[in-house]
Order: structure tokens, then sequence, then C-alpha cells
């Protein structure tokens, strides 16, 4: 078995469910020059550890949501719709309310 | 007779880490020790460490599907790993070790007009480069696998050719490991297996030291051979890498009479089915999408492993799996590898294998040996610098590469 995840819409799912959308970065800003932008596009933390990340409920609600999972063991701590992360983590809006805690391991 | 009882040591055991290498390899796989072999045999550099968390041959080396081939789409990659099969066609010899080389052949399926195409492609590069490749149709195909169902009148992808590549085929992964390992022993070279790399220092833009668990060296050069774990080894020395990590899964049954005796892959069914000298079918499949370090692998894996493999070979359906096992693939973004040098002056990498990095072994140690020893980059490994994602200049072996072993 892989593992769980819970859609923020649909509740707890199978993973294969869900399309797999990467680590969260942040996008550089307007004047970013050729190279910072081929950064941004290809180079990843790839941490092992705790990250937050980008999911896509494909045979659901088709909704995007984040996920902050330990790629290590694949606990995953909270699942969020993007308004509802809560601040922290690597990157994410810096305030917004109290996630709904779905917590799946 | 008596010589049956006797037990022999591959390699020595080592005791203490030396204070100072010229050249500590992390990673004691198929990169690392055959780095560590080429070094010690082409260039006399005999001062070297390879450093093994767990015990070698324990990560990727000993968890593909041990298949070669050279039948890559662009004319880098092919190129490339062409000198890799030749390299692997002689190293038997060279290192006195039966590494149990079958070259039965490699048979990539193609299940539609568009697939036909890209295998056309394929052949025409491969040709280009010298690699004995070539399209065939149903006919060559029965003649070659008799046990596979080609015409299928309800198959869900219908067999309408292939790309033959007869210079493919498997090899023993273990022995290969095995046999890098003693050779590169019996040159010199320090073995250090349950040695972890917990951090590196660098100095002036150089990796001077290398921190383990069983205490601290200094380093003359630096070389991340770690696959999955690669990203973790290079952010220690401040190199940021294109690399995300994925498991990768594969499985074997029950030993059965000899059945198969080619390697059959089929990108469009993710699945690629070759049958060993011990007479298990052994298959592999795709990646999981998303990233991890944990090596455990999963239930959708064996249904659709099962489900694509019985659809060509139905006679399996009584078939019990033995074992299943997961690995961990370091995925670029072009699906070709970073090889040679970073911006750090003597930290160099072998990474972003994905699920190819085993039938680079040979060429990889070769090449990187030479760079460690002339500090000149071999202009075989020039394309695959990481520098190309800075430049946006990828080259792209999505194709070819992907899933198709």
């Amino acid at each position: 078995m892989s593992f769980l995840l819970a859609c923020p819409n649909c509740g707890v799912r199978e993973v294969s469910d869900f399309g797999y959308g990467g680590e969260i970065s942040s996008r550089p800003g307007a004047g970013a020059d050729f190279r910072q932008l081929n950064a941004y596009n290809y180079f990843r933390r790839n941490v092992a550890g705790v990250q937050r990340e980008w999911w896509f409920h494909r045979s659901g609600c088709r909704a995007w949501f984040i996920a902050e999972r330990d790629t290590r063991t694949n606990r995953v701590m909270f699942t969020a719709l993007p308004k509802d992360v809560p601040p922290g983590g690597d990157s994410g809006p810096a305030e917004g309310p109290e996630p709904k805690r779905l917590a799946v391991s | 007779m008596l010589d049956i009882f006797r037990r022999r040591r591959m390699w020595r055991r080592q005791r203490e880490l030396k204070g100072s290498y010229d050249v500590v390899i992390i990673g004691g796989g198929s990169h690392g020790l055959a780095t560590a072999y080429y070094l010690q045999r082409e260039h006399g550099i005999r001062d070297v460490a390879v450093l093994e968390q767990r015990y070698i041959g324990s990560g990727a080396a000993g968890r593909n599907t041990t298949i070669l081939r050279s039948n890559y789409k662009t004319l880098e990659g092919a190129r490339f790993y062409d000198a890799s099969v030749k390299l692997y066609e002689g190293l038997s010899q060279e290192l006195d070790f039966n590494l149990l080389f079958s070259q039965c052949g490699h048979l990539t399926l193609a299940h539609s007009d568009r697939a036909m195409f890209v295998m056309a492609n394929r052949a025409e590069v491969n040709r280009l480069s010298g690699i004995d490749s070539r399209v065939i149709y149903p006919e060559e195909i029965k003649r070659l696998a008799p046990a596979m169902r080609v015409d299928n009148p309800h198959a869900t992808y219908p067999i309408v050719g292939a790309l033959y590549h007869p210079p493919g085929g498997i090899i023993r992964h273990d022995a290969v490991v095995w046999g890098l390992a003693r050779g590169a022993d019996r040159g010199g070279v320090e073995i250090h297996q349950n040695t972890e790399v917990t951090g590196l220092e660098r100095t002036n833009g150089r990796v001077t030291r290398v921190r383990t668990n069983r205490g601290t060296v200094n380093a003359g050069q630096v070389l991340n051979c770690t696959a999955g774990w690669s990203t973790l080894i290079s952010d220690m020395a401040g190199v940021p890498l294109p690399i995300t990590t994925h498991i990768l899964q594969a499985c074997v049954t029950e030993p059965m009479k000899p059945l198969l005796d080619v390697v059959v892959v089929s990108s469009q069914m993710h699945v690629y089915i070759s049958q060993t000298d011990r007479g298990e079918f052994l298959m592999g499949a795709e990646i999981e999408p998303w990233t991890t370090y944990r090596m455990q692998g999963t239930l959708n894996f064996l249904q659709e492993v099962s489900r694509h493999t019985l659809e060509l070979f139905p006679q399996l359906e009584r078939a019990r799996l033995l074992r299943s096992w997961a690995g961990l693939c370091d995925l670029s973004p072009d699906y070709s590898p970073i090889l040679g040098k970073t911006e750090v002056e003597n930290f160099h990498v072998s990474a972003g294998w994905g699920t190819y990095g085993f039938k680079a072994a040979p060429i990889v140690g070769k090449t990187l040996a030479e760079l460690v020893a002339t500090g000149r980059t071999p202009e075989l490994i020039a394309p695959f610098a990481v520098e190309r994602f800075y430049e946006d200049k990828l080259v792209s072996e999505l194709a070819a590469a992907a899933v198709s072993h």
C-alpha cells in the first residue's frame, strides 16, 4: 500500500486518485534574468523530510490543494486548499485561517 | 576439492578511516566502485576511499532489473551508452569474474503508428552511431519470442511492431558490484561500508573535509555517486541539483522453465519483462510520480504489472510472485544524466540517472576517473554537465528513457 491523501473537498482517497504537482517553490520576481528563470524551472530542493507540495484531485473534484508530507515516511501532516494553508513551512501565504486538519497516515 | 571449503574474501576488511585521501567517492554502488576501479587501473590513483552508508550494492545497483542496452534517442545518449555496453562486453574477462552477461536481444514493442514512427526515428539515430538496432514486424517478433501472445485480436494494446536491439541483454547486477569492488580493492582502493557521510566542509570554494559517522577525513577531490540521495550530498557541498527522488519497483515470479530469451519492453503498457538465469520472470514498471525517500512498494504496482504482463504472457496466469521491492531513482528534468564538474572546483557528480544508471556504470567510471586524473571533462560526457539547465540546453531522452528499459 502506498499512502492515503485527504482531499479538502472529497475526503480520504488513495494516492493514485491524485496528480502530483511537486514541491512548492517561490516564483522569481518580474526582473529575473534567464539564469534565475531556469533555476526556478528546473532546480528542486528535493528534501528528505517535511515539505509542502501541490496535489491535484484528478479522479475527483479536480481541485488543486496543498499537502504537508514527510518524504521519509510518506506521513501526511495536513491537506488544505491554498487559501486555508497555515503560515510557516517552507513557503505559502503569510497569513490565513486555521486549516481543516485532515491528518492521515 | 578442498578449495570449495576455503573462505575467500572478495575485498579487505577495513578498520579505521585514514586521516586523508586523494579521492573520496561517496556511494558504494556500481558508479562509485567503477570510478574507483578505473582510477587505480588507468591512472594509478590508489589513495582512494569509497564510502558506503550501508553495504555495497544496497541501493540502486542491487535493485535494478539488470537490463543493458544502447538504443537511445539522442546522438549524445546513444554514443554514451554504446561505449558502456562495449565496456560491459569485456568486463567479465577483465575482472576475472563471471558477470553472466547474456546479450539475448532487446525488444521495445510499438502499439500504434505513432510509436512505430518514434521507433523508426530511434533506429536511424542508432545506426548513425553504428549501433545494431532496427524496426521489425509481428512475424519476426513471433520468431524471437514464441511464447509471447503477439496476435491478440482483443488486446488493449495490439502489437504492430518493435524496435529490435540485438546487443541488448541482461547481466548479473550483484556480480557487477562485487567484481568491480574486488578489482578496485586489489588495486589498493579502500572500501568502507556502514560509513555514512554526515557533512562536507568547504574552504575557499573547495570541499576539503568529509565528515562521516566514523570520523572526519581530508579529501583532495570528492565525488558524489549516490543516485537517489544525490541532492542530500550535493546540498552539503552547496551545489543545487535539478533532481527529484522517486521510487521504482520490480518483482519476480517463482522460477519457471525457460520460456523467454529476449528482453521485452512496452512503454505504453509501462512494463519490461525478462526471464532470469534462475527462471524467474523479472518485471518492472514505471516510477511513482510523487517524490519520496521511503523504499516501500505499492499495491497498485503489483496490480498493473501483473495485468500487463498477463496480456503478453497469459500462460503465467498461475505463476506466484516471489518478491517485490523498490529502489530510489534520481530523476532529472530531461531524462539525461548530470555528470562531471560542478560550480565547486573539486566536487564532481554522477547523478540524475533516473531509471537507467546501471547501464552506464563502466563508462561513468572510466570518464569520471579521467576527469579526476586530468582535470579535463572528457568529450563523451561534455553534453551532460549540470550547467545545461541554467542555459536551458537540454538533452531530451524522454521518449527513449522514461519507461523503456
